[in-house]
């Protein structure tokens, strides 16, 4: 499974979304209707999930499924 | 002046089933909802077996999303609030959101939640935590849960005085309308104990019926071979409203609630005080409050929760508060077929007792067999009983020595 396709299946679990709305471009809040509380709850299985250590500095600036996706492949 | 408060919808979410017509259906049956617990591996527990919520689909009733950040408990008290409000028929467009509270009753809150969370620090660590965990786990989130999604932006607040919990919401619910500082209350209470440490706490402390090979017989209210109780989960939840707000909207009437007293044992922590003083205190004030008299009440929905000493002290409370009008009396425990819903306990036998007076059968308590000479008034054995109620009370108790009683009464304008 592919990083993209990892990380969507943890969004549709999460947040409750349809596969189709789960797009490279979707933004956590505006998109897939995330709150602050989702976003933590996110980044804490995107860690679990890729064995990162995600810093809050980091988990801030991430806000698009794509920008998820592309700090996992520079980092894993 | 006091406003009337009335009745006007029903939801329960129960070990008898989800929705008032299978409760009730089951109720007046005489059916356990006992069996052995599915909720978790209780094999090592002196109590196997409990009055599980069966087939319950929280997707059937909430948002996926919504449902994976609510604790169990607070799943029932949704379900359970939106059943009463669709059997109120109220239209919450034409209704000032301002002026619609909710007061729910929880003795544990989400305890499930917490468990699961403490194994979560303990396997991974205090960086792995749910930022839910604290929101899913405060036992007010049932009542905010329900604001949130009606959008209802008045009194919201959570009773805890464990078993008694519910009852003390209800009350404190209709002192609000009858302050006329709200017009609609949804209250009544939701708990979900069945939980590894909810049960091996009450098992270490003797509570429950040990009567693991005969779970369906298991709670037994006032009858001689009682050895505890047998623990419940599920939500009772009922629309009050006051009469004005009721009339004017057409609003079907249930019940009214017309009197409630409270009071404390302060004599034991857990032990009901076998005197029964503080129960018969909440009794009598909340007779003084309705402004009615002994002769006047048909039924008592008792606390009867199956335990050796907590049954014959109400027993004692009632005779004390009811003197010669006990022998008429009809008395009944509903968790003879429920189990004990702990801090729900009192919005489910509430509903008990507002369809016992709106459609004339009183529940039996099941399982009654033997009498216990220190038990002796008429306590419905087995068979349901189509009897006129006009007037009935709920009794709930709680550890704490917390004593809450309710007076339902057939509404005439």
């Amino acid at each position: 499974m592919s990083v993209f396709d990892k990380v969507k299946s943890i969004i549709v679990e999460q947040l409750g979304v349809e596969e189709a709305d789960v797009n490279m471009e979707a933004s956590f809040i505006e998109d897939l209707g995330a709150d602050s509380l989702d976003i933590v709850e996110l980044v804490m299985a995107l860690e679990e999930e890729f064995d990162l250590v995600i810093p809050d500095e980091d988990a801030e600036k991430i806000r698009t499924v794509g920008e998820a996706v592309k700090y996992i492949q520079d980092h894993q | 002046m006091v406003n009337r408060v009335l009745v006007t919808g029903l939801g329960v979410v129960s070990p008898l089933g989800t929705g008032v017509e299978p409760f009730w259906a089951n109720l007046t049956a005489g059916v356990s909802g006992a069996g052995p617990i599915t909720r978790f591996d209780a094999t090592a527990f002196s109590t196997r077996f409990a009055a599980e919520v069966k087939d319950f689909d929280p997707l059937r009733y909430i948002d996926k999303k919504e449902a994976r950040h609510m604790d169990r408990f607070t799943q029932f008290a949704l379900v359970a609030a939106n059943m009463a409000l669709a059997d109120a028929g109220l239209d919450l467009e034409k209704t000032d959101r301002d002026r619609v509270g909710v007061i729910l009753g929880s003795g544990i809150g989400g305890i499930e939640t917490l468990e699961e969370q403490h194994k979560v620090l303990l396997n991974k660590g205090p960086g792995r935590i749910s930022p839910f965990f604290i929101p899913m786990m405060i036992a007010n989130m049932g009542a905010g849960q329900i604001a949130i999604a009606h959008r209802l932006r008045g009194c919201n607040v959570t009773t805890t005085s464990a078993c008694a919990s519910s009852n003390n919401a209800v009350g404190d619910a209709c002192r609000i309308l009858q302050r006329g500082q709200a017009d609609v209350m949804i209250t009544g209470g939701s708990e979900a104990p069945i939980t590894p440490m909810a049960v091996a706490g009450f098992c270490a402390m003797k509570a429950l019926s040990t009567r693991n090979d005969q779970p369906q017989q298991a709670s037994r209210p006032f009858d001689a071979g009682r050895d505890g109780f047998v623990i419940g989960e599920g939500a009772g939840i009922l629309i009050l409203e006051t009469e004005a707000h009721a009339l004017a909207r057409g609003a079907r009437i249930y019940a009214e609630v017309t009197g409630y007293g409270t009071s404390c044992d302060a004599y034991h922590i857990t032990a009901s005080d076998p005197e029964g003083g503080g129960a018969a205190l909440a009794m009598s004030l909340a007779l003084l409050d309705a402004g009615l008299s002994p002769a006047d009440i048909d039924y008592i929905n008792a606390h009867g929760t199956s335990t050796p000493l907590g049954d014959r002290s109400e027993t004692t409370a009632i005779k004390h508060v009811f003197g010669t009008a006990a022998a008429r009396l009809a008395v009944s425990s509903t968790k003879s077929m429920t189990g004990h819903l702990l801090g729900a306990a009192g919005g489910v036998e509430s509903v008990a007792c507002v369809l016992a007076i709106d459609r004339g059968v009183i529940p039996p308590t099941i399982n009654y067999e033997q009498p216990d000479p220190e038990c002796d008034l008429d306590y419905v054995p087995n068979c349901a009983r189509v009897a006129p109620v006009r007037a009935a009370l709920n009794n709930s108790f709680g550890f704490g020595g917390h004593n809450a009683t309710l007076v339902f009464k057939k509404y005439e304008r």
